[in-house]
């Protein structure tokens, strides 16, 4: 059914019509309106068998996830920014243990400097924590992603993170598409736990395990996650079985045929770019997008296999490795191993920065020319930052960073 | 694509103005994208919200910065906030305020602008009078359909239908039903002049 919703509202929606047995959140922007829909629909009856858990911090919030995962419960959970390194140790050892929970990342910046607005900072943060990462494009694939996610964490017996642009999709109304019960249910079978603590069966999850099996016992996490690589696409194509309409797999490569140029993203910039693609390609420019929608595992075959033909690969990212770059680069360049080609890093939309048509047009004009330097900061205001530097280099006690930024930029308080 | 930016105040329903208008447009089969920009949410705080309309998917996420309609739900933003930035020559603009765009200081402004796209509309006496609260969204909507044609009053009927609770809905839906009839009016007069 064609609806005109919220993203946070579309989330919860399809989250409901997966039947949770458990959800558990602590409030934190832009993720609070889902749990907040989640929670008046365990209220009022419309998502009947969930029990809705309120904790006292996204520590909790893991914490009950793990203990309703491993009793047998299908369990979910949302969180962004320092939500969720509050919860980092829980989120190490519900994929440690094999449990698949999923849950919701309404990506945001991390502090210090506070900032509410998106970058994919929050997630970039656990890429190794072992949870399998999704990212969104657009509403729809957020929905469709989060019914994907229970099949596939279930299947494999990992926990599962579905990746969105905070406010940018969170709090965006748009179309979405909202499936039936039916469909969901044709698609995602019963929870049947692959663990469980069960008192007619009793068992201990959660050993210490020493050097002569820790090895192993992260090997099969890998293993696990190599698995994944190959049960994404399968899981994909069944849902446009079911649901009619691509969502999610593993990348999404958007006119890269014969493109000497293309850029790499992940979320909903990719809309954005294939926007400014689409443009380019009416000048001529034989550009092209590569969508990449399983960030962990992360796709190296076909990362390869849609770039290697290409003359220059651009990779925007919204998160940056401080002291060296690009994260999502790091990536992509393992996939581009002994293939020659030009890899430019741009480092775009942090802490909510726009990313508008105008600076990507520039940029990737840039990059097509091969006038781009290995790492850019787009949009970058480097008088902001030369006096800052400049300050440092004349005053010992410089006083703070981000005060001084805002000081010199003249901005008090809110900015429109 | 049609392109909106709203300007108004935090607690001025700022941002349900821009769902409302796309849920208005969807009900029209139409493609829509509303979005806040998410400032600083405190009530009174400077709030912006955009919508775009399309015939096709929406896949642009950057803000509004070239809007083909400006509306303005309190005018003492007029002073405080770069409210016309990027605003082209053939905009629409409606401005809240009993006050002519002379009267607001604006008349240098709207010079050479078709006059036929230009408009102030009384929303928050509107608000009181059927309402009970100052908030302007709703009859500067019905206006915003009145003056650019984009939307039938009964869409943005629907949509404050599916939006509010039914008392809330029929109280808002009167004073949309009297600023599109006011709007109207203000193009018949602008059509004679």
């Amino acid at each position: 059914m064609l609806k005109q919703i919220e993203g946070s509202r579309a989330v919860a929606e399809a989250v409901a019509l997966c039947r949770p047995e458990v959800i558990c959140a602590y409030p934190i922007s832009p993720q609070t309106h889902i749990v907040e829909a989640l929670g008046e629909m365990t209220r009022t009856g419309e998502l009947p068998g969930c029990e809705f858990i309120n904790v006292e911090s996204e520590f909790a919030a893991m914490s009950v996830a793990i203990g309703a995962s491993a009793a047998g419960a299908r369990a979910y959970t949302a969180t962004a920014s320092q939500g969720l390194l509050f919860m980092a140790e829980a989120v190490f050892n519900a994929s440690g243990l094999g449990l698949p929970i999923v849950m919701t990342i309404a990506n945001r910046a991390i502090g210090a400097p506070i900032n509410i607005w998106n970058d994919h900072s929050d997630s970039m943060s656990m890429r190794d924590c072992g949870w399998i990462q999704l990212f969104a494009e657009t509403n729809q694939e957020a929905l469709d992603l989060h019914i994907q996610a229970f099949r596939l964490a279930e299947e494999i017996s990992l926990p599962v993170m579905v990746c969105m642009d905070g406010f940018i999709l969170t709090h965006a109304v748009e179309r979405v598409d909202m499936p039936t019960l039916e469909q969901v249910v044709a698609f995602l079978p019963p929870y049947e736990p692959r663990q469980v603590l069960d008192p007619a069966e009793p068992v201990s999850i959660g050993a210490m395990v020493g050097p002569e099996a820790f090895m192993e016992v992260r090997y099969l996490a890998h293993a696990k996650q190599l698995q994944a690589l190959g049960l994404i696409p399968e899981f994909a194509a069944e849902f446009k079985a079911i649901f009619g309409r691509d969502s999610g797999g593993l990348v999404r490569p958007y006119r890269c045929g014969d493109a000497d140029t293309i850029v790499v993203a992940m979320g909903s910039v990719l809309g954005t770019i294939e926007d400014v693609v689409d443009e380019m390609r009416g000048e001529g420019i034989r550009i092209g997008a590569l969508g990449i929608k399983s960030f962990r595992p992360f796709p190296l075959a076909e990362v390869r296999t849609a770039l290697q033909q290409a003359k220059r690969v651009v990779v925007l990212e919204k998160s940056l490795a401080v002291g060296i770059g690009g994260i999502l680069s790091m990536d992509v360049r393992m996939a581009l191993s002994h293939v020659s080609l030009n890899c430019y890093t741009a480092i775009a939309g942090l802490g909510g920065r726009p990313i508008t048509k105008t600076s990507l047009h520039r940029l990737f004009a840039d990059a097509h020319a091969d006038r781009l330097g290995r790492l850019t900061f787009l949009d970058l205001d480097g008088k902001a930052v030369d006096r800052v530097l400049e300050r440092e280099r004349q005053t010992r006690r410089s006083g703070p960073i981000a005060e001084n930024i805002l000081r010199d930029l003249g901005i008090v308080g809110a900015r429109l | 694509m049609f392109q909106v930016r709203i300007h108004g105040r935090g607690g001025q329903g700022v941002v349900s103005a821009a769902e409302l208008l796309a849920v208005a447009a969807f009900r029209e089969g139409r493609h829509a994208q509303a979005f806040p920009s998410f400032g600083s949410e405190r009530t009174g705080a400077p709030v912006v919200a955009f919508c775009r309309i399309d015939d096709r998917e929406i896949r642009l996420r950057e803000p509004v910065a070239r809007p083909d309609a400006l509306i303005i739900q309190d005018s003492t933003l007029l002073h405080q906030v770069d409210l016309f930035s990027g605003v082209p020559p053939a905009a629409y603009i409606l401005i809240n305020s009993t006050r002519s765009f002379d009267e607001l200081g604006l008349g240098e402004f709207v010079m050479g602008l078709d006059p036929r796209r230009l408009c102030t509309v009384s929303a928050t006496d509107l608000a009181m009078k059927h309402v009970g609260r100052a908030v302007p969204n709703v009859p500067l909507l019905a206006g915003f359909a009145a003056i650019s044609g984009l939307l039938h009053l009964e869409s943005v009927i629907a949509a404050i239908r599916e939006k509010f609770p039914a008392r809330i809905a029929e109280s808002n839906i009167l004073a949309a039903a009297e600023a599109y009839d006011a709007v109207m009016k203000k193009l018949a007069g602008e059509l004679h002049a």
